[in-house]
């Protein structure tokens, strides 16, 4: 086993939302300051969120890292704090060797230098000592196929030989851990293979890399191992296989629960405070099982006695056709109740072998049919239907739903 | 803060910490003062591509490049002269009055555009910042000595029109350089708080040019030191480009006598300014590259 030259324990992250300030001008924050001069050492009402939480890992000397999640997950997050670029607010890491980041193509360009210029400027920003970059200066160079241009100002460049420099530059650090955040997406197909290759020799060459990607081809051709982080929380950290077909299935656009955020507060006389999907054993759960039941639990609010309202939801499919409709008054047979002011928690199930396998989102409202609408959750809640359990997929029948119906089959006996 | 050190920890906290060369241990910012001048030296490479880089670019843009760092204060001494010393009449120490004001002008310009170029430096790199790491202090650093080619440039200028009157150097024309590093230590004095408050608060750019203005007029470079009363000299003093503009105008004449309570004063004063802005940079550099 080789040694850890990454270690972590607990990094987090908080970000405010509300800074003393937040309107940016410093005029603002002196009047408040005038206004209460205790108010500077005062942090509690501001609002904050944990971009990454209580982060621990290990990289071995040599590993090659990938790390994947949804957008918003703290993947940028985590580089960042181990680049240096932020500092966590909590946890520590410890780094043992000289640390590369590459979190943008053509970090510290400057147009109106040449594209010689730019190398070296851009390559001392990376990290490189100047003899380095002389040394190097050909390779990258003709890695880029700009033997040509070097010394024309990068201004004149079209956007394809501005990002084949930056990449050539970038791709010619070599320090012992390389940090890589979604680079791979540039220039044309052909570049885009090359810079595939080069990161391919990179990994190979015994350096050791985290490498941030939503391509999960290029992951799991180039990583042995990989962690998955959802809501800034390590959610798996496995081998690139296991980890990739977990994050597959659950799709990372699907979301079992949602709350209102603290920050959003409409004033209407109905306030929807949460959705959220349970399987059957009353875990939140946004993949079912063809055959599994889906329970759909809705909080809210009234504010003001209402003589008519309906907390109404939809199911729509991946096309945004919707399979069905149904609402809290439906096993009484109207559209709407009375509604008196209070805290409510409702609750319905899609029976299992209802929905078809594929993905769904549910939209909520409360609202007066074809009258008013009082408030609406439009798809922030989502899941899939696997063809796990439904027959759907075992012989491959058409529908939007598919439920299995009850047939009775008798002997004929009036033909004969 | 991070901090580096060139040894493995002695006690690792995780039981196989390996003995690497360059060890980094990132940890949530505590403490309000930790400087890293070994940080800042292992970056001396990127201190120089960022001086290159500012002063290339500024040769490269402007049409006429250099000749308008010898225009600039060439023009604005022409104007000085006609109006305070031919009209207004005021005193120069002895000098010629456009060798006195050109004298005070070269210094005053360093100053106030490479303030000006300090408190902007921070917020012109953000992309950078957000996307590398790097001693954040070798922004202003770098901003604050680009600023020195547009000084020698007109620092040669001046000293060959101080000639063409026939005012030889002295001895005291080695203080320069000393008064230079002043000048230096001023703008980043100053230039740490901006920089750093710049960044925070959109609004602070304007303010730049109320201060410099309020500044020029603080300083002595229309008019000599010497109209203000004796007791109320170190209270002048307290205005660090005083005790720099007085001396380096001695410094390249050796005319009048040699600058003391006001110098005294101003160098008390930079140093102040200096372990402040330096305090409050480091503070705010966490969270720069979150703010930005």
């Amino acid at each position: 086993m080789s040694k850890p030259v990454i270690q972590t324990a607990g990094i987090s992250k908080r970000y405010r939302r509300g800074l003393p300030g937040s309107s940016g001008l410093l005029r603002d924050s002196l009047a408040r300051t005038l206004r209460s001069p205790l108010s500077v050492f005062r942090r509690a009402n501001q609002e904050t969120f944990w971009a990454l939480k209580d982060v621990s890992l290990e990289v071995r000397e040599g590993e090659v890292l990938g790390l994947i999640g949804r957008n918003g997950s703290g993947k940028t997050t985590l580089l960042k704090i181990l680049s240096r670029i932020t500092q966590p607010t909590a946890g520590w890491a410890e780094i043992h060797g000289r640390v590369g980041s590459l979190l943008e193509v053509g970090t510290g360009f400057h147009p109106e230098l040449t594209g010689r210029e730019n190398a070296y400027l851009s390559g001392a920003i990376l990290g490189m000592k100047r003899q380095e970059i002389a040394r190097k200066f050909d390779a990258i160079v003709s890695f880029a196929e700009l033997e040509k241009f070097i010394d024309t100002p990068v201004k004149h460049y079209s956007s394809g030989m501005y990002v084949r420099l930056a990449f050539a530059v970038a791709a010619h650090l070599e320090p012992e851990i390389l940090l890589v955040d979604e680079v791979l997406a540039v220039g044309d197909i052909n570049f885009q293979k090359k810079c595939l290759g080069r990161m391919g020799d990179i990994a190979r060459g015994g350096r050791t890399v985290i490498l941030v990607s939503h391509n999960l081809g290029a992951i799991s051709r180039l990583c042995e191992r990989v962690i998955w982080l959802d809501y800034g929380e390590l959610k798996m950290d496995a081998a690139v296989a296991a980890v990739i077909s977990a994050y597959q299935l659950q799709g990372f656009t699907h979301r079992a629960q949602w709350t209102r955020p603290a920050s959003d507060t409409p004033n209407g006389e109905v306030r929807i405070t949460s959705v959220s999907l349970k399987s059957p054993d009353g875990q939140y759960s946004s993949l079912f099982r063809g055959d599994q039941p889906v329970t759909a639990e809705i909080k809210y609010q009234i504010r003001r006695a209402l003589s008519g309202c309906q907390i109404g939801t939809r199911i729509l499919n991946s096309e945004g056709v919707v399979v069905l409709s149904t609402s809290d008054a439906d096993h009484l047979g109207v559209s709407a109740t009375p509604k008196e002011p209070g805290r409510y928690q409702a609750a319905f199930q899609i029976p299992g072998g209802m929905l078809a396998p594929g993905s769904y989102s549910v939209v909520v409202a409360a609202h007066l049919p074809q009258r008013h609408v009082y408030d609406v959750v439009e798809p922030e809640v989502a899941f899939e239907v696997t063809e796990e359990g439904s027959l759907a997929s075992l012989d491959g029948r058409l529908g939007l739903v598919a439920p299995l119906l009850h047939w009775e089959t008798l002997e004929d006996t009036e033909t004969r | 803060m991070a901090t580096v050190t060139s040894n493995p920890p002695v006690a690792a906290p995780l039981g196989s910490s390996p003995a690497g060369p360059f060890t980094v241990r990132i940890e949530p910012p505590r403490g309000w003062f930790a400087l890293h001048l070994r940080e800042l030296w292992d970056y001396r490479e990127l201190l120089y591509f960022f001086v290159w880089r500012d002063v290339k670019v500024r040769y490269k843009q402007t049409v006429i490049g250099i000749l308008w760092v010898v225009l600039q204060p060439l023009l604005t001494m022409l104007v000085a002269t006609l109006f305070f010393g031919r009209l207004a009449k005021l005193p120069s120490q002895g000098l010629p009055y456009s060798v006195f004001c050109f004298a005070g002008l070269v210094p005053w310009t360093y100053f106030s555009s490479s303030l000006l170029n300090v408190t902007n430096v921070v917020v012109e790199n953000q992309r950078v910042i957000t996307k590398v790491y790097f001693p954040r202090l070798i922004l202003p650093v770098s901003a604050a000595l680009s600023g020195l080619v547009d000084f020698s440039i007109g620092f040669l200028v001046l000293f060959i029109y101080t000639l063409a009157f026939g005012i030889h150097p002295t001895f005291a024309i080695l203080f320069v350089p000393v008064l230079l590093l002043l000048a230096i230590l001023t703008v980043l004095g100053v230039g740490l708080w901006l920089s750093a408050l710049n960044a925070l608060y959109r609004d602070v750019r304007y303010l730049i040019p109320f201060i410099i203005q309020f500044w020029t007029l603080a300083s002595p470079v229309y008019y000599s030191s010497q109209l203000v009363p004796q007791r109320y000299r170190w209270l002048y003093g307290l205005n660090p480009m005083a005790g720099v503009i007085d001396g380096f105008r001695w410094a390249l004449t050796g005319r009048g006598p040699a600058p003391s309570s006001v110098l005294i004063a101003s160098v008390v004063m930079v140093l102040f300014a200096v372990v402040g802005g330096l305090a409050f940079f480091n503070r705010m550099e966490g969270s720069i590259a979150d703010r930005v």
